[in-house]
């Protein structure tokens, strides 16, 4: 059994509907560490030390947030800023999360329409994160494409958002029991775009 | 008694006239105390009567000054000082000996040019350390130089006054002898006499380190300021009279003194206490020096003494010159240091005198030999002026970077005035970002206990001007008041804008009321007591009760900015009328509500509706 560390971010967590949602679909998971960073640091104060021991602790690291100008809430960068130190993440003796897994899981407001060549975001969702990407590229972390729940903005329905959690809730089991297979994963625009399509058979 | 009334009247008089006089003249107060002694002096005005005596009295302004000079030199900071104390101050006083004594021995019999070279060796430690402080120059690396051999010439009395006996010729007079009466230690054997010396030594030290601090506790847990004042100059005469006692040099027995109790809490406190009493000893010492200049020998003898006086600097400097090349001094230093000892000293009366009535020298040439040394001591401030006219302003185009240095260096200073609760917590956190306070409080047991966890805190009253001046207001960059009581708290403000105008202000405040009061003064940072902790609190509060962390955290936020910008208009209507003010506190509480409420409101949700509303699709 795989363990997974979730780095959640989300400054407004009051008002939020669908990381609530995918939040407590997962929380109480076994071999998943939920790690709320605005609760934990509301002054931005990241205690680095503490961050680097979670991750070791850890075979898989997922960013959960909502997606904010095409990035992350901001308390997120602050995190990879300085947790992401030299000779510890990367660097010729930097190998602390190297082997891992990692991946996003993300919330937007656009939908699959606003974010592709021509769309009114120009991008696609995946253009979009490669500063991520290349971030786990130096890490030599092993790259997952994001789960993704968009088009939040036209609202989404209830029985939606109690999939979308499900889905979130299946996508870390089977990573977590090392059913997921990773290679197929990897070719997918989204993680959860065709879930049973990428779960190993058992 | 009129007679010493009206005596110290002329005395005082002539330095009040003079001393201002020079100063706006930018000549230094040292030049005004000998030109004030020149005109009241027998060849003057003829005001004043026994120059020699009074001189003689005056001289323990010296005294005074190398105490003050040792409450200034931490133990540690004098043991660093030992390679130029013994290298550039025992060579300076060999070589200018060895050189005077020579040339000296053309005209005169070897004893007597001795005594001569070993004597004129000697610079002046009163006028050279009065200029240095004054101009700010004492702690540059050239000022400690210029230090460290004063303090070795210090030393070099002691063996001085024990060779030159050696060297009579003469008959010794019958006035020879007038040692010590209590006790003469010259009647001991060799061996006795240094066990007795060194016991004095070691006194000093155990009463300065263990003996001191339960003392000046007692007597500061008096309130009776005088009595500090009385303690500390019985210490200081006491020690005067124990080092003369033994035959050391007082001077030397009160700069131990004042080392041994530079750690001390009491240090400022005694600093304070003892300067005014120097200051006023040595002013009248350079007025008597500036008084007991012949001018009927030096008229009779304008030519010999003319030329001893312009071969005594010339000698002295080029000495120096070689020392400090010797030394490796940088250019702008080593000027420095050759033009603040070209001098002979005020040790040079005692031991001129010392040398006549020990049959040494003769009388008519004592005489000459005084009046050399005193123009070549008048003429010292204005050789200093002429190295900071013609070489210092050269020199320091040619290398802009050392002064800036020296800036950077007594940077960031801090006087912490109170260290109560508050200020305990402040001091620690200032010490953690590498920045040391000074801290000054007036609760002794207080003091103690907080010197025990390794603070450097020091007993006084912070609204005294001469407290703060001796924690070194003058250079400092910022004052921080957490005085307890709030009425002293104004009064520190005030007299820290008055006399320190560019020193930065930052006070706490009991409350509101307290806070319009320190905003009535013009002071910009003002921090309520508790009302940092009152937030803190809110925030822990409202953690507790379920809130989000960072929700919690931005609320105390958002409420202490609104708090801040209601802060003006409640304090326009404070000024304008308390009542009303009162009032409006209350409803302005109702306000904050509000206010809060609808921050509330705006604050992420309206991001997030911008967003909403550059979607179109919505
Ligand atoms: C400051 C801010 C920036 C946002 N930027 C984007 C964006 O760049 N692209 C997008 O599709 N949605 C954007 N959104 C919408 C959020 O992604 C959306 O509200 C969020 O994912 C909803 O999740 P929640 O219910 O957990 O808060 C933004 C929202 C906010 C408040």
């Amino acid at each position: 059994m795989k363990k997974i560390l979730v780095l959640f971010a989300h400054p407004a967590f009051k008002r939020s509907k669908m990381n609530a949602a995918l939040r407590a679909a997962i929380e109480d998971l076994e071999g998943v560490t939920f790690h709320d960073l605005y609760a934990s640091y509301p002054d931005f104060l990241i205690d680095v030390p503490r961050e680097q021991d979670l991750c070791e602790s850890h075979d898989i690291i997922v960013f959960q947030h909502p997606f904010y100008w095409y990035s992350t809430p901001a308390i997120l960068k602050e995190w990879m800023d300085l947790v992401l130190e030299h000779e510890w993440a990367y660097g010729s003796t930097g190998n602390a999360l190297a082997g891992k897994i990692s991946f996003q899981a993300l919330t937007a407001g656009g939908d699959i329409t606003n974010y592709r060549a021509g769309g009114m975001n120009m991008f696609t969702i995946r253009e979009l994160t490669t500063p991520y990407r290349a971030t786990a590229n130096l890490c030599k972390i092993e790259w997952l494409p994001p789960f993704a729940v968009l088009g939040i903005h036209q609202g989404l329905s209830e029985e939606e958002c109690i999939q979308r959690a499900e889905e979130y809730r299946r996508t870390l089991i089977a990573l977590r029991d090392e059913r997921l297979d990773l290679d197929r994963a990897k070719e997918c625009e989204f993680l959860n775009q065709d879930l049973d399509a990428i779960l190993k058979q058992v | 008694m009129e007679q010493f009334l009206m005596q110290l009247f002329i005395f005082l008089g002539a330095a009040v006239i003079a001393v201002p006089l020079a100063k706006k003249a930018k000549l230094g107060s040292v030049l005004g105390y000998l030109i004030a002694g020149i005109v009241i002096g027998p060849f003057g005005l003829a005001l004043i009567g026994d120059i020699e005596a009074v001189m003689h009295f005056t001289e323990f302004g010296v005294v005074m000054m190398l105490f003050l000079v040792g409450l200034e030199l931490k133990p540690s900071l004098l043991w660093q000082m030992r390679t130029p104390i013994l290298g550039m101050g025992g060579s300076q006083v060999l070589l200018s000996f060895a050189v005077i004594a020579v040339a000296c021995a053309f005209v005169l019999p070897w004893q007597q040019s001795v005594a001569i070279g070993l004597t004129l060796a000697l610079s002046s430690t009163a006028i050279v350390l009065q200029t240095l402080r004054e101009k700010g120059l004492m702690n540059t690396s050239p000022g400690q130089s210029i230090f460290s051999v004063l303090l070795f010439q210090d030393l070099a009395v002691i063996p001085m006054l024990a060779i030159i006996p050696l060297l009579a010729t003469a008959g010794v007079h019958a006035e020879a002898h007038h040692g010590p009466s209590l006790f003469d230690i010259t009647a001991l054997p060799g061996w006795m006499r240094l066990i007795v010396v060194l016991l004095a030594i070691g006194l000093i030290y155990v009463v300065g380190t263990y003996a001191s601090r339960p003392i000046f506790r007692a007597i500061a847990a008096t309130r009776v300021r005088e009595i500090f004042v009385a303690t500390a100059l019985a210490l200081v005469i006491g020690i005067s009279l124990l080092m003369t006692l033994v035959g050391l040099s007082p001077a030397l027995g009160t700069f131990l003194a004042g080392v041994v109790l530079a750690d001390s809490e009491y240090r400022h406190e005694l600093e304070s206490d003892i300067e005014p009493f120097k200051g006023l000893l040595l002013g009248i010492f350079f007025i008597s020096i500036g008084a007991s200049l012949n001018f009927t020998l030096i008229r009779e003898q304008l030519g010999l003494i003319g030329g001893l006086v312009v071969g005594l600097i010339l000698i002295k400097g080029l000495v120096l010159y070689f020392v400090a090349r010797v030394f490796r001094m940088p250019g702008n230093a080593r000027w420095m240091f050759t033009f603040a000892l070209a001098q002979g000293g005020e040790f040079a009366f005692v031991l001129f005198q010392f040398a006549r009535t020990n049959g040494v020298l003769p009388q008519g040439l004592t005489q000459t030999l005084i009046s050399v040394v005193a123009i070549s001591m008048f003429l010292a401030p204005l050789l200093f002026i002429l190295y900071e006219k013609l070489i210092a302003s050269r020199l320091k185009e040619a290398t802009p970077e050392r002064p800036a240095d020296e800036i950077e260096e007594s940077g960031r200073s801090v006087i912490l005035a109170g260290f109560g609760r508050l200020g305990t917590d402040l001091g620690r956190l200032l010490i953690s970002a590498g920045i040391k306070p000074i801290i000054l409080d007036h609760d002794e047991t207080n003091v103690d206990v907080l010197r025990r966890f390794g603070f450097e805190v020091y007993y006084g009253d912070a609204t005294r001007l001469d407290l703060l001046e001796a924690a070194g207001a003058e250079e400092a960059d910022l004052i921080i008041s957490t005085l307890g009581d709030h009425e002293k708290s104004l009064e520190l403000v005030k007299l820290v804008q008055k006399h320190y105008p560019n020193l930065k202000i930052a006070v706490n405040a009991e409350d509101r009321k307290a806070a319009f009061e320190f905003m009535d003064l013009g002071v910009n940072t003002i921090r309520r007591e508790t009302f940092g902790s009152a937030l803190t609190l809110g925030q822990d509060a409202l953690e507790l009760l379920g809130f989000d962390p960072y929700e919690a955290y931005k609320i105390r936020r958002l409420f202490r900015k609104k708090d801040k910008e209601t802060m003006p208009e409640l304090y326009q209507i404070y000024c304008e009328d308390l009542d009303t003010y009162r009032s409006m506190y209350q409803k302005h509480n109702a306000n904050l509500v509000e206010l809060m409420k609808k921050d509330r409101e705006i604050d992420m949700e309206e991001l997030d509706k911008a967003w909403t509303a550059a979607n179109p699709e919505t």
